[in-house]
């Protein structure tokens, strides 16, 4: 029959076929070519973001020495004579990133081990999108928050003081900014861990509580430590926020009631003037992005190190 | 044995306790956040409510606070988004098609992929000074709405990537299987059968990616949106301002009704991101349950 059919038919159901298969051998090429030239835009954009970073970096290093930049305490590029520590602004973001990560850490985790290990699942589904939503506000309204409630309602009266800005209150928001982000990457680490080690210790006659401080946490532990590092390079990345409430003063200082100015408010504060391109002060700008660019990266890779590890161990 | 016994039930009773103890502690730092966000809800509708009206809403920025508005600020920010998501999700969709559905498992495809992880965690500000380099001077795109679109959509393309493919793998083998066992192709596969079943999961990611865009302000002040801007934009290379800017703007004067307009405007900006959150949270929870039975 087939033959019958492929001899008699030859001149009707071939050509189709065969130009069946031929349109599809050019389109297959072209879409996966797209295809592959749309992953590689990420590329391009991390091969773009290095480029532009390094080209105004070695420029603004060819007039200020390597030593001044990393080694001088005080930062004051529009005065004369300007001077180039970054010191100050490297203590800012510290500070703030510091203090946020030192109360935002543990909150974030202990929400997470309560969403995994202890809340039914009706609280849960009430948590987790209202979780969702603060981590969706954009940091301008963060940073008004701070600006109109947290310094005047609780840091001033608290600490009775008068300023206005001051590292603490922006600290403090920053760490409102990235409970979110600890809480939900810590609880994917916690729910991957696998139930029988929880029944194990169940078994073995723990509590709910031993079983998430002595068997849970410490097997997620390194997912645990990932979204901490995250957190801590979002909130030295962060910008609005700082840069509406921790005041505009580079300030060497451990002292969180004192204004002070991080990376990122020293570069908004630099593109909200008018700099001429090619000015040492508009080079500043990406000598700081670039500063700020590598302290994150160490962090995010880090943090991806640990994450791939730990997906190994449980998935 | 009655005294071992006994201890026995002190020790039980201080664990229970602990437990106890740990139970509260959670309620309250779950309170933190939640408590958090209520507050700030509740100040900025305090602050902000009473200047909320047609007027406001349609009206330039002025040095009177009282007759400043946000007409630039939101035709800027609608002119933003469409264009952001005009470049960002077909790249961000076909690269996510790409890396799931056509790259081999090699190390090429293992840079990629980590490469976009890494984007995902660079500071929005350096995507400004990227910005700022390449568009704005190299490109010579000025300050436009144009430049700042594009440096909008490389910021949130690591976004869209990234749930993108989580909805493709999320894609039953079995009808990748079907569609390969009918004669098709791969990209007819891909396109005809995968594409349209990962769609909810996919929309959810481009919602969440451009709800991220219209709320960044720091990567448009580092490619200079404008903070006075009394014109709505009517071309790709006009100059302009989004809401985000101009509440910073507003949030940055001393004067009492400058303040009141910058919570007005966190209202008008708040209600907008909650309308395309709560599209993108219904349709996951779609999504989810679809792919559960």
């Amino acid at each position: 029959m087939d033959r019958v059919n492929s001899m008699s038919g030859a001149s009707r159901i071939k050509p189709r076929g065969a130009l069946g298969t031929k349109r599809r051998d050019w389109r297959e090429p072209a879409v996966h070519g797209v295809l592959l030239l749309c992953a590689l835009v990420s590329i391009l954009t991390t091969f773009a973001i290095v480029a532009t970073l390094l080209e105004e970096t070695i420029a603004f290093f060819e007039e200020v020495s390597l030593a001044e930049f990393f080694g001088g305490t005080t930062w004051t590029p529009n005065f004369t004579p300007a001077s180039y520590g970054v010191l100050p602004l490297l203590a800012g973001t510290m500070l703030i990133a510091g203090l946020a990560a030192l109360f935002a850490l543990p909150i974030g985790l202990i929400t997470a081990v309560f969403l995994s290990e202890y809340a039914p699942a009706w609280l849960r589904s009430i948590l987790k999108p209202l979780l969702e939503v603060l981590a969706g506000i954009p940091t301008v309204v963060l940073g008004f928050f701070a600006l109109t409630f947290v310094s005047p309602e609780i840091v001033r009266p608290l600490f009775g003081t008068s300023q206005i800005f001051s590292a603490l209150s922006a600290s403090i928001v920053v760490g409102i900014m990235v409970i979110p982000l600890v809480s939900s990457l810590s609880e994917d680490a916690l729910t991957a861990v696998p139930r029988a080690l929880r029944d194990g210790a169940y078994a073995l006659g723990a509590t709910r509580f031993e079983v998430a401080r002595r068997v849970v946490v410490p097997a997620a532990l390194s997912g645990i430590v990932a979204s901490f590092l995250l957190a801590v390079s979002r909130a030295v990345g962060e910008t609005m926020i700082v840069a509406l409430a921790a005041g505009g003063t580079p300030n060497l200082t451990y002292d969180p009631l004192e204004a002070v100015q991080t990376m990122t408010a020293y570069i908004v504060q630099v593109s909200l003037g008018d700099t001429a391109q090619g000015s040492i002060e508009f080079r500043t700008i990406f000598a700081v992005g670039m500063t700020l660019f590598l302290m994150t990266l160490v962090m995010n890779v880090i943090s991806q190190y640990l994450l791939s590890k730990f997906r190994e161990v449980y998935e | 044995m009655i005294r071992s016994d006994q201890a026995l039930r002190r020790r039980l009773r201080a664990r229970r306790g602990a437990g106890l103890a740990f139970a509260v502690v959670c309620l309250a730092a779950a309170g933190v956040s939640i408590g958090a966000l209520s507050i700030l809800l509740l100040d900025v509708t305090l602050d902000g409510a009473g200047r909320l009206s047609w007027d406001f809403v349609n009206s330039f920025p002025s040095r009177k606070p009282e007759d400043a508005g946000i007409k630039a600020a939101l035709w800027g920010t609608i002119w933003m988004m469409v264009l952001t998501a005009a470049f960002a999700v077909p790249i961000g969709l076909g690269a996510a098609i790409y890396l799931e559905e056509y790259a081999p498992r090699n190390w090429f495809t293992r840079v990629i992929q980590v490469n976009i992880a890494n984007l995902a965690g660079v500071p929005s500000i350096v995507y400004g000074l990227l910005g700022l380099a390449l568009f704005v001077r190299a490109m010579d795109l000025n300050r436009s709405v144009l430049a700042g679109s594009l440096t909008m959509a490389l910021l949130v393309l690591p976004i869209i990537i990234i749930a993108a493919q989580e909805a493709l793998r999320a894609v039953p083998g079995s009808i990748r299987d079907a569609a390969y066992a009918l004669g098709a192709s791969r990209s007819q596969m891909v396109f005809y059968q995968v594409v349209p079943v990962a769609m909810p999961g996919m929309m959810t990611g481009i919602i969440l990616a451009l709800s991220r865009a219209i709320g960044e302000t720091a990567p448009l002040i580092m490619i200079g949106a404008l903070l006075f801007v009394p014109f709505t934009p009517s071309d790709p290379l006009d100059r302009f301002t989004v809401l985000p800017i101009q509440i910073f703007n507003w949030a940055s004067r001393p004067q009492a009704g400058f303040q009141e307009n910058a919570a007005a405007g966190i209202l008008v900006l708040l209600v907008v991101l909650l309308t395309m959150d709560s599209v993108a949270i219904v349709l996951r929870n779609r999504f989810q349950r679809t792919h559960k039975g």
